[in-house]
């Protein structure tokens, strides 16, 4: 650690305390404040971002294959279920809490929907989800409730979780589908294609035009309100630039999947369905989390369970919800999950699944003692974890140089947060 | 839970409102519609922990619009005592009154619920969160199921001002970067937000410099002049002195002395404090009338 480390003067003070977004009112002020929250290590999602513009410079090097529609979109299915466990993680995460069953209680939910759809007379596909999303939800639950009354720690009771589930798993596709070697196959067509599946071209559009449209008036009434209010808010430039950037990243993405990616003769084009079902959770989550009594004290007791206890907080509900949510959130990646094979198989790694999951939190900004992340960083750790696994496969390179890259990413990030940090504390 | 309910500390509330500019020195408390009962009233109070005995048979009367002050050696069990009205821990034996009636203090929520308001030694804000989210922590208002952000930066913004708390740059900082005194600014923030008909100090100047610890003071006036009941922990007995209308003495667990500031000087409390008793003024476990007017703090 540096020992001349500069006096820090008033603006840089203030621009370390807290989010351009509250307390910038132009757009000199915001690039100042915004570029000194980045250098101590408070600049949110950029780092990540960075990192994954890094490796994937690295890959198209190597590989011009890897940034060709066809990748990508290969990608996109790859990462969706790793990303979505990540964000079921963060829930349990940010309290300080983990939970390593859901790797595999969110693949038994998903043997229940394929169980509901095995024909000759398949269940409605929505019922079959509900059941998919319910299991590990309640299991969460049941979770929940033996760690808060009987204040077991986390780690060993969903350890338990995982033991248990995988007994689950093995047993329950035995009678799901006997004599079938342990798989159980996914007849619904409609889940078969939220990862296999499309959208129609022009439908790509809408829906990236209605979401651009919706983020963009969301934040733009929030500026409103806090100048009405007299409060500090962005500069309608900086709010603009954030809206165009919105639209750029979606415009690329819509291109992208609109591109043929089909072999030969066959076209196949349009965006992912996953990437819909990705964004939604994103938001939903996003914005319990962010906006909601529920994250606020998600947060508070991952910072500070005493003061939250001491403010009048139920602790052991917040607890157990957030156990529930990350069932339920895993619930949405099982079902990602048996659409990306078609069938479920009872050799689903669920133990490591769930170690990939957390290191995408944690690669995502997600601190192990609580009280700090998000997830959208969870979504973008999650995609680097995919990026190198899907870059390493495009070399031809197995799964031993995988492991590793992924644990030099993952140390590398908690590594650079830390030290980011120190510096920032000590000066 | 067997507490009374918000709905029943709420027609007391416009009592205090109804009780405007009544100056804090020159009259006894203002009282709410219930006559001469105090607000707060402990009977025989015990708390123990394990073999150790932080609390017996405490007997203690708060009224609104008085501040009492709680002085005691260190251990002394001020804090245990204030954790006690906190709902934080409950009392082993004895009974808790409020308005007369007996309540059970079970948990922080029991005490908020009839308007207690604590600002802990061990400041109870979290370290991730910003100044408003701290000050809102359990009681943040929603719209359109949304958190109302606006809503509470400015209320937040307002009662700082209020409170003269000029030092921090952005409401938006999260706590963990403030200093010591700007934190307890924050958290005495957070209790007067709270709307508090008992508000519970402890030593809200130890962290302070001159200017922060005027300010605490001219706050904790300005509490009582609103018909707020305050007990203040402190160790310094120029702050007791100060703003205190009545003193409550504290040794080994037990209440020895309880009674006008007027009847004490600083080295009869120092006295009280080390021995148990002094010859200025005897030390009685009784509670003098409560009656008596609280003569000192025109001094000031
Ligand atoms: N959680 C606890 N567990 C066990 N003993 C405790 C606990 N809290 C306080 N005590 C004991 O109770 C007694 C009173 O402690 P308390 O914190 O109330 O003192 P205090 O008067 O606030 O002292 P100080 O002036 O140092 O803050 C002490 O003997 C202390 O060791
Ligand atoms: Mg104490």
């Amino acid at each position: 650690m540096s020992t001349d480390v500069e006096q820090p003067s008033e603006a840089d003070e203030a621009a370390a305390i807290a989010a351009p977004e509250v307390i910038a009112n132009t757009l000199g002020e915001y690039v100042k404040i915004w570029w000194t929250r980045v250098r101590s290590g408070e600049s949110g999602a950029l780092p990540v971002i960075l990192g994954l513009v890094v490796i994937v410079v690295y890959f198209q090097a190597r590989s011009s294959l890897f940034l060709s529609a066809g990748n990508l979109v290969n990608l996109i299915e790859q990462a969706a279920w790793i990303v979505t466990l990540g964000m079921a993680e963060v829930f349990v995460l940010l309290l300080g809490e983990i939970d390593l069953s859901i790797g595999y209680t969110s693949v038994i939910g998903s043997v229940f929907t394929c169980w509901l759809l095995v024909p000759p007379d398949p269940a409605p596909w929505p019922l079959a989800v509900l059941v998919g999303l319910a299991f590990p939800a309640v299991f969460g639950l049941i979770e929940g409730v033996i760690i808060t009354r009987l204040r077991l720690p986390s780690f060993v009771v969903t350890l338990a979780g995982q033991l248990a589930g995988l007994g689950l798993l093995l047993a329950i596709i035995n009678i799901a589908a006997p004599g079938s070697g342990g798989t159980i196959r996914l007849y619904s067509s409609v889940l078969n294609d939220i990862e296999n599946g499309a959208m129609s071209p022009l439908a790509g559009w809408i829906v990236m035009a209605a979401a651009v449209a919706l983020g963009g008036a969301l934040m733009i009434t929030r500026d409103n309100r806090r100048r009405a209010g007299g409060l500090a808010a962005p500069p309608a430039s900086v709010t603009w630039l954030k809206v165009a950037a919105m639209a750029v990243a979606g415009v690329v993405v819509v291109l992208i999947g609109n591109t043929n990616r089909g072999v030969g003769l066959v076209v196949v084009s349009g965006v992912p369905w996953v990437i819909l079902v990705v964004l939604v959770v994103l938001v939903a989550w996003s914005f319990l989390l962010g906006r909601t009594r529920f994250g606020r004290y998600v947060y508070a007791i991952g910072g500070n369970a005493e003061a939250a206890r001491r403010a009048g907080i139920n602790l052991s509900r917040i607890r157990v919800l957030a156990f529930v949510l990350a069932g339920l959130t895993a619930g949405v990646m099982g079902i990602i999950y048996a659409s990306q094979l078609g069938s479920v198989s009872s050799n689903v790694p669920g133990g490591q699944n769930v170690l990939f999951a957390v290191a995408a939190a944690v690669i995502g900004g997600t601190s192990l003692f609580g009280g700090r992340g998000t997830m959208l960083g969870a979504v973008l750790g999650g995609l680097i974890v995919a990026v190198i696994y899907n870059g390493l496969q495009l070399l031809g390179l197995g799964a031993s140089p995988q492991y590793i890259w992924t644990a030099v990413v993952l140390l590398a990030a908690v590594t650079i947060d830390t030290v980011a940090r120190r510096s920032r504390t000590s000066a | 839970m067997t507490t009374p309910s918000a709905d029943d500390a709420r027609p007391a509330t416009a009592g205090r409102a109804a009780a405007p500019e009544s100056g804090p020195s020159d009259s006894p408390p203002a009282r709410g519609q219930n006559g001469d009962q105090p607000l707060l009233r402990l009977v025989g109070v015990g708390k123990n922990f394990g073999p150790v005995r932080a609390l017996t048979d405490i007997n203690l009367d708060v009224t609104l619009g008085q501040v009492t002050a709680l002085v005691g050696d260190n251990g002394a069990g001020k804090s245990t005592l204030i954790k006690t009205i906190a709902g934080i821990w409950p009392q082993d034996h004895g009974e808790i009154l409020w308005e007369g009636r007996p309540v059970r203090l079970h948990s922080p929520k029991d005490a908020a619920g009839l308007g207690i308001a604590t600002v802990y030694q061990d400041l109870a804000l979290a370290d991730n969160l910003d100044i408003v989210q701290n000050m809102f922590l359990g009681r943040e208002p929603v719209k359109h199921w949304a958190l109302d952000e606006t809503t509470m930066e400015k209320e937040a913004k307002r009662t700082l001002a209020d409170l003269s708390v000029v030092t921090v740059r952005s409401v938006r900082q999260p706590v963990g970067s403030l200093s010591g005194g700007q934190r307890q600014a924050v958290a005495v923030a957070r209790a007067v937000l709270r709307q508090a008909r008992l508000v519970v100090l402890d030593e809200p100047t130890a962290a302070l410099g001159v200017t922060q610890t005027r300010v605490v003071l001219d706050l904790i006036r300005r509490l009582k002049s609103q018909n707020i009941a305050v007990i203040v922990i402190s160790h310094n007995l120029n702050d007791v002195m100060a703003v205190a209308d009545r003193v409550a003495v504290l040794r080994l667990g037990q209440l020895v002395s309880v009674g006008p500031l007027s009847q004490y000087d600083a080295q009869s409390i120092v006295e009280l404090m080390t021995t148990g008793t002094s010859g200025r003024r005897a030390a009685a476990g009784s509670e003098p009338s409560s009656q008596q007017p609280a003569g000192s703090s025109s001094e000031h």
